[in-house]
């Protein structure tokens, strides 16, 4: 199968590669996907209350080169943006972004997931 | 650790897939694309004889590979072909004596759905599991066994984990009671002494592009005495092979796995001495550095070129990606057409995820100590990266117990 470059540049230099303090009450982790699946996605948002604005993304992800171009897209994307702007990210942007063929449209629906899972999380602690 | 400056990039190390064509074969066939044109059955003219002879002097040279009679050799257009013709053949020719076959989950597709398909049409199929080893257990074969079984199916080495079966006690138990053995030898004749006398076997499907030949052409061996072994023709047509395989034979694919085979024969020894130190220096130089390294199946009774590893925490088409100046395959879903992982990793029981993170490495003939030990750097180098990147690393370090996280669905469309 051949990668697009985009996929390739991700896969090659994955931007902010990390892990924040799942306990505090800033950041929001979402961790998706399942091991036995292959992909299994940690995205990590740390949010300024005052502004609701995503101030930092990491992630870390398990899974073929596709699905870590997704999540290293994702955590480009929701940087800067607001909890609401976030959640207006589609998978079909990333699959379009990175050209992402029909059998990894499923990697985009993961990070989508993940950006909706950090934010829940984030929603929760500070309820 | 090693010179990598004398690799020549990319390399192969997916061996089980196909061989380089030797050659030494190349030369062999080389006559048979040009002046030597004739029909093998044309014959009443020179141009059929020179065919035949070519073709009647490959059969002799595949025959005594496996300790056969040249005469017991059918060719046909590969190993797929040799299992269709071996198990249909006996399930046809059979069919009064009994119903029931027997063969073993991790079999090539080609043997799993050739089974499937007769027992879409009456007959009664055991499928054997296979012990964590990738053996299967011969008690069970042995139970297994009833008045109505006709042929039992298993086959020597497997095309993923290299796994070699205990043929010989396998054909043993087939012949004492009566059953036909086929084996599917198509990755294990060349690379281990392979002999249908002393293994005890009925059938055996060879291949010619497994063994440094060329593709497109393949062999059955059918026993004629002690049994004599009946198959009922899978194709009509001119008769050919003795009435078991009809259409003109592949004289030129013929020529060059005759010489293959004979090659093999030669230098079986040496190269399988050679390439299981290549095989255990990959292994040890991987060991040696990185921490939760599995090889999946019996490390003692495997071929010497094939090691099939789980990176745990990595998933195997991203390091692929990462090592993609090396030819290898992953058991991973992502790089079959089904997004199935491998079902023969599953079989052996260590969890899906063990199969999204392995990659089987090939050895053979032409891998060099250079190309082992630039693999394995190259290896060592992209899992860990790829377990910098990976979460299930960093749980793993944490002392997170992977096995009792819940998590969450995948999603819905997939």
């Amino acid at each position: 199968m051949a990668y697009s470059d985009k996929v390739l540049d991700h896969y090659t230099n994955p931007r902010n590669v990390g892990t924040m303090d799942k306990n505090a009450n800033e950041v929001g982790t979402g961790l998706v996907g399942a091991p036995e699946c292959g992909d299994v996605m940690k995205l990590q948002i740390r949010i300024n209350a005052e502004t609701k604005v995503i101030e930092d993304a990491k992630f870390k992800t398990f899974g073929c080169g596709s699905a870590i171009a997704s999540s290293s897209l994702a955590t480009e994307w929701v940087k800067g943006k607001t909890v609401d702007e976030a959640l207006a990210i589609k998978n079909t942007d990333i699959v379009k972004e990175l050209s992402l063929p029909p059998v990894k449209i499923h990697c985009s629906v993961l990070a989508e997931d993940a950006i909706r899972a950090a934010i829940s999380d984030w929603k929760k602690k500070n309820s | 650790m090693g010179s990598d400056t004398a690799v020549k990039l990319p390399i192969y190390m997916d061996n089980h897939a196909t061989t380089r064509t030797d050659p030494r074969v190349v030369e062999a066939m080389l006559p048979y694309f040009g002046e030597i044109y004739g029909n093998a059955a044309s014959r009443n003219h020179q141009f059929g004889w020179a065919a035949e002879k070519a073709v009647e002097d490959a059969r002799e040279q595949i025959a005594k590979l496996i300790g056969a009679s040249a005469k017991e050799i059918v060719f046909t257009s590969g190993a797929t072909e040799s299992n269709n013709l071996a198990i249909k053949g006996v399930a046809e020719m059979y069919r009064e004596k009994g119903n029931h076959i027997i063969t073993e989950v991790t079999e090539h597709k080609c043997v799993l759905e050739t089974c499937k398909r007769l027992e879409k049409h009456g007959y009664r199929i055991t499928f054997l599991p296979v012990q964590k080893d990738g053996l299967i257990d011969l008690n069970q074969l042995k139970d297994a066994i009833t008045d109505q079984t006709i042929l039992v199916s298993i086959m020597a080495a497997n095309n993923e984990i290299g796994i070699l079966q205990p043929i010989r006690e396998i054909g043993k138990l087939c012949h004492e009671k009566g059953v036909l053995f086929h084996t599917d030898a198509a990755q294990a004749v060349g690379k281990v002494p392979f002999n249908v006398i002393e293994d005890n076997v009925d059938l055996v499907s060879l291949s010619g592009h497994k063994v440094y030949g060329p593709k497109g052409v393949g062999a059955l061996y059918v026993r004629r005495r002690n049994p004599r072994v009946q198959l009922v023709a899978q194709m009509d047509g001119g008769g050919q092979e003795r009435g078991m395989r009809s259409s003109t034979l592949n004289v030129t694919g013929i020529v060059g796995m005759g010489k293959a085979f004979e090659l093999a024969q030669q230098e079986l020894a040496e190269e399988s001495a050679r390439l299981l130190a290549l095989r255990e220096s990959l292994r040890t130089q991987i060991e040696a550095v990185l921490d939760e390294v599995y090889v999946n199946g019996s490390l003692e009774h495997r071929l010497p070129g094939n090691l099939n590893m789980s990176f745990a925490y990595v998933e195997g088409e991203s390091l692929l990606m990462g090592i993609n100046d090396i030819a290898v395959s992953s058991g991973s879903a992502c790089t079959s057409a089904t997004l199935e992982p491998s079902y023969v990793l599953k079989a052996l029981g260590a969890g899906d995820e063990m199969a999204h993170s392995s990659i089987r490495f090939g050895v053979g003939r032409f891998n060099t100590q250079a190309e082992v030990d630039y693999v394995a750097a190259k290896v060592v180098e992209v899992v860990k990266r790829l377990r910098e990147l990976s979460p299930l690393y960093e749980m793993h370090k944490e002392g997170v117990d992977l096995s009792k996280v819940k998590w969450a669905a995948e999603p819905a469309n997939q």
